[in-house]
């Protein structure tokens, strides 16, 4: 088969099954778009700023675990995608870009629209290519799904220049599924002895922890986590990235950890004596005071990249390998040594960690005036009986979905948590809906995160995507204002969200249905309607409390075990 | 905290577009330090082999070490510090020769086991090859005699005996 570089382009990705493309066209990609428009497989978004494109390709991965593509032109196509791609790579999530470069008598000479695309994007991604020649093209396009995909995933660009996609010149094509990468090589399985040694040290724990985090969800270990977390029956903690890798509504579930985790979640990390990390990285969102990190545990780590282990935290004893495969075997040696479980020691461990979760660190003063943050998700949550997609932007709301949306199930909770981008819960809301048309996803977001890559309300209409937005409007960018009243002396320093736009207006403009509900008695009756209008985007700028605060909050140099706690939560329960 | 060492590093890399930069960038990425560095192709033309010298704890070569061999492009990496292997550095040094200095300097070639391998009326140029602190000693025994120019080039590692760097990853 003769193809041109722009055709192999588009028969690789349908060979690697790709559905969708998230897009932008511009000069140095239109050959390859006049192959995409004879092309019948495979679906193109135009999305209306490239960031949105990897935003949007991101939250497709995330919802259901396959690379998300992107195609951009060259210059400021692939300037405008670095956000996302930072925002993958920090969370590890599979994605390929694709961008034009200009031809190649013209590189290096600042042609028109011309950037270093590998050079930008180097530091934050997995991997990247700057195409040479055309028999390289669908080698190189078979290595990139395999470098995105396999081992702990992560993003690949893709830097092609014009002149390779030219349609007038054709070469054979054949597309080789089984490459080898000389250089690029993933361990797999971990070794039996090493498996069984972490399971005699899990055995002989007395105050236990399992510390689980997006590795499970990416590596899909979650129902191995949940039979060995059952079987065993300790405590288990997910991080911000891990929420729904174990069922929130679970009785073994503390709850998240970290900064803004639970306070019998980070009591029983301060406390515990064997803690079993699995696909976490410690991050310091979690760990806190490293010094003072789990100061009484012997530390297992199951994760498929070597670099992690022992990166932040010296662990006792690493697993390295998938995760899943790791958690199937751990589970067949744990029930050898079961009979080594001292039962007395964990049911006394059990009732210290009830008498924590006496606390009920995540009660808030409720109110019949002004709408509390934590209440719009809790209704939320009650409404879509916690079976919704979910995506955030970054800050306050992020939290408290977090925190009160109580996901049962993995992928169903996207946001940014590695980078921290605000302006990524929209776009990624499109992937998640794009992936599972006819689930109910949401996106809550702030004023200011929203506003970021509020263009996106654009590609929902021409798509006829039913997203319901969330806006917990409280005029403060929450999360830096928080942070001003904690650290800075209430010195509010440009956070003040002045001349918001009517967002009801600006989404009913958009050609979507806009919503304001302020008052709490409104609330669940308003919600429930606005997420019962079916296909329709629904925008419900919700006017809530806006000197609410994050609880419980571990402040930067602390340990788990000195949270500071809202000053409604009960602070009188004794403790055993 | 353990205290920083000097470590010597060998890489196998794809000799391929980028990959210089990608190794170079993980160091500024990760707040290492780059103390000197070569790079060449290998008898494979597909391989280029690098030497690397940094100074860091344990922890942190460590953590390195993984890091590298984590770059796709990274066919094999080894510490060579810890195992019995060889340096060598090449040192090229423009001097100034007058008349007077001449006997000296040429005494001086000598004991090192240099060599000069340009004169002028004014100037003589030495090449001296080893180990990176017989380098330092022999710029330091030169004393007054004013160098003109100096080029290193860096450190070059390879194991005693039988050991390789293996091209399997």
């Amino acid at each position: 088969m003769k193809l041109s570089g722009s055709e192999i382009i588009i028969e690789s990705l349908k060979k690697e099954g790709v559905e969708y493309i998230f897009g932008y066209p511009g000069g140095a990609v239109l050959h390859i778009y006049d192959a995409l428009f004879a092309a019948e497989k495979i679906k193109h978004v135009l999305v209306r700023h490239e960031q949105g494109a990897t935003h949007a390709a991101d939250g497709y991965a995330r919802a259901c675990n396959k690379p998300g593509v992107v195609l951009v032109t060259s210059g400021p196509g692939i300037t405008n995608c670095v956000t996302g791609i930072a925002t993958a790579h920090m969370d590890s999530i599979p994605m390929i870009v694709i961008s034009g470069q200009v031809s190649r008598q013209y590189v290096g000479s600042d042609a028109f629209q011309e950037a270093d695309a590998t050079g930008i994007t180097r530091p934050i991604c997995k991997h990247n290519f700057l195409i040479n020649d055309r028999e390289s093209i669908a080698e190189t396009f078979r290595k990139a799904f395999i470098i995105s995909t396999t081992g702990r995933p992560g993003p690949v660009i893709i830097d092609i220049p014009k002149d390779l996609t030219d349609p007038k010149v054709k070469i054979n094509f054949e597309y080789k599924k089984n490459i080898k990468i000389r250089s690029y090589n993933i361990k797999k399985s971990e070794s039996d002895e090493k498996i069984k040694e972490a399971a005699k040290l899990i055995c002989s724990a007395k105050k236990p922890m399992i510390y689980a985090g997006g590795g499970v969800i990416l590596g899909k270990a979650s129902n191995n986590l949940v039979k060995l977390t059952k079987h065993l029956n300790f405590p288990i903690t997910n991080t911000l990235m891990g929420l729904g890798a174990y069922p929130s509504s679970d009785k073994q579930f503390l709850g998240m950890l970290g900064m803004h985790g639970t306070y019998e979640a980070n009591m029983a990390m301060h406390d515990c004596d064997v803690l079993l990390a699995i696909g976490a990285r410690f991050d310091d969102r979690v760990t806190g005071d490293t010094n003072q990190f789990c100061p009484k545990a012997k530390i297992i780590h199951i994760d498929i990249d070597p670099s992690s282990i022992s990166k932040i935290i010296e662990v006792d004893h690493s697993l390295i390998g998938d995760t899943k495969q790791i958690l199937k075997k751990l589970l067949d040696h744990t029930k050898h040594f079961k009979k080594d479980i001292n039962k007395d020691a964990l049911s006394k461990w059990w009732r210290k960690i009830n008498s924590w979760q006496k606390k009920k660190c995540l009660s808030y003063k409720k109110s019949t005036k002004v709408i509390k943050p934590q209440s719009v998700i809790e209704t939320l949550h009650k409404i879509t009986k916690g079976k919704s997609f979910v995506t955030s932007d970054v800050g306050q709301h992020q939290m408290w979905v977090a925190q009160y949306y109580k996901f049962d199930k993995p992928n169903r909770w996207i946001n940014s948590g590695g980078l921290g981008t605000m302006g990524f819960g929209l776009p990624a809301a499109i992937g998640a809906q794009l992936a599972y048309p006819r689930e109910q996803v949401l996106c809550v977001t702030g004023e200011a995160s929203i506003l970021m890559c509020i263009q996106e309300l654009s590609t929902c209409l021409q798509y006829g995507l039913p997203i319901k937005i969330i806006t917990l409007n409280n005029r403060y960018m929450g999360m830096v204002r928080q942070w001003q009243e904690f650290f800075y002396e209430g010195r509010y320093a440009m956070s003040y969200m002045d001349a918001i736009p009517n967002f009801a207006q600006l989404a009913e403009s958009f050609g979507h249905i806009g919503m304001v509900i302020d008052k709490p008695k409104d609330l669940e009756k308003d919600l429930t309607h606005a997420l019962s209008l079916k296909n329709r985007l629904v925008f419900v700028d919700v006017i809530t409390d806006e000197t609410e605060n994050v609880y419980p909050m571990i402040m930067s140099g602390k340990g788990h075990h000195e949270m500071h706690l809202a000053p409604s939560a009960n602070e009188d329960i004794e403790l055993a | 905290m353990t205290t920083d060492k000097r470590h010597i590093i060998s890489i196998l890399v794809e000799n391929e577009f980028g990959s210089l930069s990608r190794i170079a960038g993980l160091f500024s990425a990760r707040g290492y330090n780059i103390h000197c560095l070569s790079v060449a192709p290998t008898s494979d033309d597909s391989i280029s082999r690098m030497t690397l010298v940094t100074y860091c704890n344990e922890a942190k070569a460590s953590q390195l070490m993984k890091q590298l061999y984590k770059l796709v492009d990274v066919i094999n990496v080894k510490d060579l510090t810890d195992e019995t292997h060889i340096e060598r550095e090449m040192l090229l040094l423009k001097v100034k020769s007058t008349l007077k200095q001449r006997d000296e300097l040429k005494r001086l070639t000598d004991i090192f086991r240099a060599r000069i391998i340009d004169v002028t009326d004014t100037t003589y140029t030495i090449e001296l090859t080893g180990p990176s602190e017989k380098i330092l000693a022999f710029i330091d025994s030169l004393g007054k005699i004013k160098i003109i120019e100096q080029v290193r080039s860096g450190a070059l590692g390879i194991s005693r005996g039988s050991e390789s760097l293996e091209i399997k990853k």
